[in-house]
């Protein structure tokens, strides 16, 4: 059995369809940062015609480039992380007093789990803070149709409009029937219009009050809106929840009752006392805080809530069961490995750096990319990470705690992109206020951690055009670092001494690694040697197995396979070189004194 | 195991091409008529770490996750990430291996060993372990990156889409150039089931 091929339908992943759901409401310009699990959304959004999308420096440019976009009278998008929501706040707090001319909608992607973020902050939260209205997709099909529904709301209600999803909606395929495309009726243009646009604080105090009006139409709106509805069933349960914790409750619960919620700020009052009066038992489920149960038992309606269902992490069917009704399927017990914790690429130039720096054992202050895994054993390189930017930030604390004692022990460490996203400003207080940190920019020629998008610095737009390339060591001058080198990371030696002067320098100075990504495709063209241990040589050392590269296996022996192999018995394994993983990058090859690495032959 | 609904759990080694192999799957489940949804992991999971997708197919769909203990079919690219998951499977679950060893970096270095008999261990979990040589298969075709369409063909002789589903959603993911060998690559993975009578 099985349900007949339906027409126009595709598998979408929820970012796909937000893209799909922009481009059919006519949207023309978009803009973003690239940050997981939102990155897609652009990516796909730029492939559609007669649209204008760009990754913006930051998110905070982002939701600008949006808002401006939407003053001139034109449909608007900007995408962001959960975190990216931090760092675009400033315009954001603003733009729900100014409102909009053309539809304005700001997609934040949360990520319950952390499955790749520095915090697991629920952005629900900042639709309250701001006084903007948010709607939350349970799954690929409704985040098409609500990305529709926002940039209508945004219109008719004067105001931003944010659309929340999070990693498993993001992440999550499933189908979605695509739709024309409708236009907007504003017609283009900027309007003059100081007392909306221009956020004086006598024009903005007027504002303040709009925004209160629209609040309370919007409660109003949210009691009628389709997307918040009762699915009536046994009424001895009934939950209320929203998002991807809706197909959970379904899936576990089928025959219970449920008031599934697509707007979940503002909140409506009135369809959940309705609700509540219908059921005896009443449970909100919602991943991370309490948002939903707050406004529920503010209304005087006895609900459980957190304190059945967890507060951190991810949930998942499994535990709204076990929550709601305190059982489990049976699942055998999972067995303890050897962990696969994602690892620096084999070939990876931030390897060659790490590797140094673990060397002269300074304190490294880290930042957000693929280098923060250099965080990880055997490198260990790094010894904080907190958020875009914040490298240079901390280290220049660091050295101004310790004064003196700093010099020749403290570095800055930062992608690329990262820098051009919130590192230059730092870099100016080191030098506005005579500092000495040393900064590490890790120019790997792309946005890696995300999946290799452009950024000012590669000298290509999303929209896949050439650009003029800004040039990063020109910059770091511009801004008064008289001491700005460039290395190669694959060249340890060199990579060494350049580092060690510089950290002993008592102004600051800028070292740049350049080396492409591995990921890229013109590096990926390009043919390069395999490298090989010779047996015979290999003394079991373990001096490249330090590099923690993924191409160099060990092979362990017991004394009587080593007896074998014509080693001593003491010696406890041999390294190997896996051909088909070595990047070919020639930093391990140095490290061994016995020579015993050598180009692989064909 | 052929039913109208149905959890497949794919585990693999970032690089090997596993979410490739899940969006074929996907795709395939979508052209034969059914509902599916599909999760899976990006961003950090790329660089070398373990990989999983949940797809479940049926009627009707609500959650993209497969609760441990309810999977009917596991799809391992890698050996030891076949048993860091088959808790996934429901007790008559089927698994389908591959038997291609790939060393996590504290196996690498020397601090960890490799785990042994991971074939014994997991046809201690299911009676319905299929163990094949997807790399072997794929390095046959002179392609290693097909190992991922091996795995699919090897897969697809254990769940009830017709053949032509597959090949269909193959050539829609894939470009052009590559159909040939990923076609070969799919029809080599469902011989290396054959012989084995599965799929009844």
């Amino acid at each position: 059995m099985s349900i007949p091929a339906r027409e126009n339908v595709e598998l979408l992943s929820g970012n796909e369809a937000i893209a799909r759901g922009a481009f059919e409401a006519g949207v023309k310009v978009a803009s973003a940062y690239p940050g997981t699990p939102s990155t897609e959304i652009l990516e796909n959004f730029a492939r559609y015609p007669d649209v204008y999308a760009e990754w913006a420096p930051n998110e905070k440019v982002a939701v600008e480039v949006a808002q401006g976009a939407s003053m001139a009278g034109v449909r608007a998008l900007a995408v962001m992380k959960h975190v990216g929501v931090n760092v675009a706040a400033d315009p954001i707090f603003t733009a729900s007093y100014t409102g909009v001319r053309g539809g304005f909608v700001i997609v934040t992607a949360d990520d319950p789990e952390l499955h790749s973020s520095q915090n697991e902050q629920d952005n629900r939260h900042y639709a309250v803070a701001a006084k903007i209205p948010m709607l939350e997709p349970s799954d690929s099909w409704e985040a098409k149709e609500f990305t529709r529904h926002a940039f209508a709301l945004s219109e008719t209600y004067d105001t931003p409009v944010f659309l929340r999803s999070t990693t498993r909606i993001s992440h999550a395929k499933g189908a979605v029937r695509l739709g024309e495309v409708s236009e907007s009726s504003i017609a283009p243009g900027f309007v003059r219009d100081p007392a909306k646009w221009v956020m004086l604080p006598d024009n903005a105090r007027r504002r303040h009050v709009i925004v209160e009006e629209r609040m309370r139409a919007l409660a109003a709106f949210a009691e009628e809106f389709e997307g918040n509805r009762i699915e009536w069933g046994d009424r001895g349960l009934g939950v209320i929840t929203a998002g991807v914790s809706y197909q959970y409750v379904r899936e576990v619960f089928p025959d219970a009752s449920v008031l599934k919620l697509g707007m979940i700020h503002p909140l409506p009052s009135r369809l959940i006392r309705e609700f509540a009066a219908g059921v005896s038992r009443l449970v909100v489920v919602e991943e991370l805080d309490p948002h939903i149960e707050t406004h529920v038992k503010a209304l005087g309606v006895s609900v459980q809530g957190k304190e059945i269902i967890p507060i951190v992490g991810e949930l998942s069917p499994g535990i709204v069961r076990k929550g709601i009704s305190g059982e489990g399927i049976p699942v055998r017990p999972f067995e303890i490995l050897p962990g696969r914790p994602p690892n620096l690429c084999p070939g990876c130039p931030h390897r060659g750096l790490f590797f140094v720096l673990n060397k002269c054992k300074v304190t490294v202050a880290g930042d957000i990319g693929c280098y923060t895994l250099a965080a990880l054993p055997p490198l260990k390189g790094m010894d904080t990470c907190v958020c875009m930017g914040a490298s240079l930030g901390n280290a220049f604390g660091i050295e101004k705690a310790l004064g003196k004692a700093a010099l020749g022990k403290v570095a800055a460490v930062i992608g690329d992109s990262t820098f051009l996203h919130s590192g230059i400003t730092p870099l100016i207080d080191i030098v506005y206020n005579r500092g000495f940190t040393t900064v590490i920019i890790l120019d790997n020629r792309t946005t890696a951690m995300t999946g290799a998008q452009e950024n000012p610095a590669t000298g290509r737009t999303l929209m896949g055009k050439a650009t003029r390339r800004l040039d990063l060591a020109a910059l770091c001058r511009a801004v008064g670092v008289d001491h700005v080198y460039t290395v190669n990371p694959h060249d340890m030696a060199q990579t060494e001494a350049v580092l060690k002067r510089e950290l002993f320098r008592e102004e600051p100075s800028v070292i740049i690694t350049e080396a492409p990504c591995v990921l890229l495709p013109d590096h990926r063209k390009e043919k390069r040697p395999v490298y090989e241990v010779i047996p015979d040589l290999c003394t079991g050392c373990m001096a490249c197995s330090k590099l923690g590269c993924p191409a160099i296996e060990w092979v362990p022996f017991t004394p009587e396979e080593a007896v074998a192999a014509a080693k001593a018995p003491s010696q406890k394994g041999m390294a190997r070189i896996n051909p088909l993983l070595c990047d070919g990058c020639n930093q391990c090859p140095p490290l061994c004194k016995f020579r015993a690495i050598l180009e692989k032959k064909d | 195991m052929k039913q109208a609904r149905g959890n497949v759990f794919l585990a693999g080694v970032g690089g090997q091409g596993a979410l490739l192999a899940s969006e074929v799957l996907g795709e395939a489940f979508l052209i034969g008529g059914y509902d599916v949804k599909k999760s899976e992991v990006h961003g950090m999971a790329q660089r070398g770490g373990a990989v999983t997708t949940h797809l479940r197919y049926g009627p009707k769909v609500f959650s993209p996750l497969i609760e441990p203990g309810s999977a009917d079919l596991l799809v391992a690219f890698e050996k030891m990430e076949a048993l860091r998951f088959a808790h996934f499977l429901k007790p008559a679950g089927a698994a389908v291996v591959n038997a291609q060893e790939i060393m996590p970096p504290s196996v690498a270095t020397g601090r960890e060993r490799y785990p042994e008999n991971i074939a014994e261990r997991l046809a201690g979990v299911t009676p319905n372990l299929y163990l094949i040589d997807a790399l072997a298969a794929a390095l046959s075709l002179r392609e290693v990156r097909a190992v991922n369409m091996v795995m699919v063909g090897a897969a697809s002789h254990l769940l009830p889409l017709p053949e032509d589903c597959y090949l269909k959603a193959l050539r829609g993911r894939l470009p052009e150039r590559i159909v040939e060998v990923n076609t070969k690559a799919f029809r080599a993975g469902r011989a290396l089931m054959a012989p084995r009578g599965a799929g009844r």
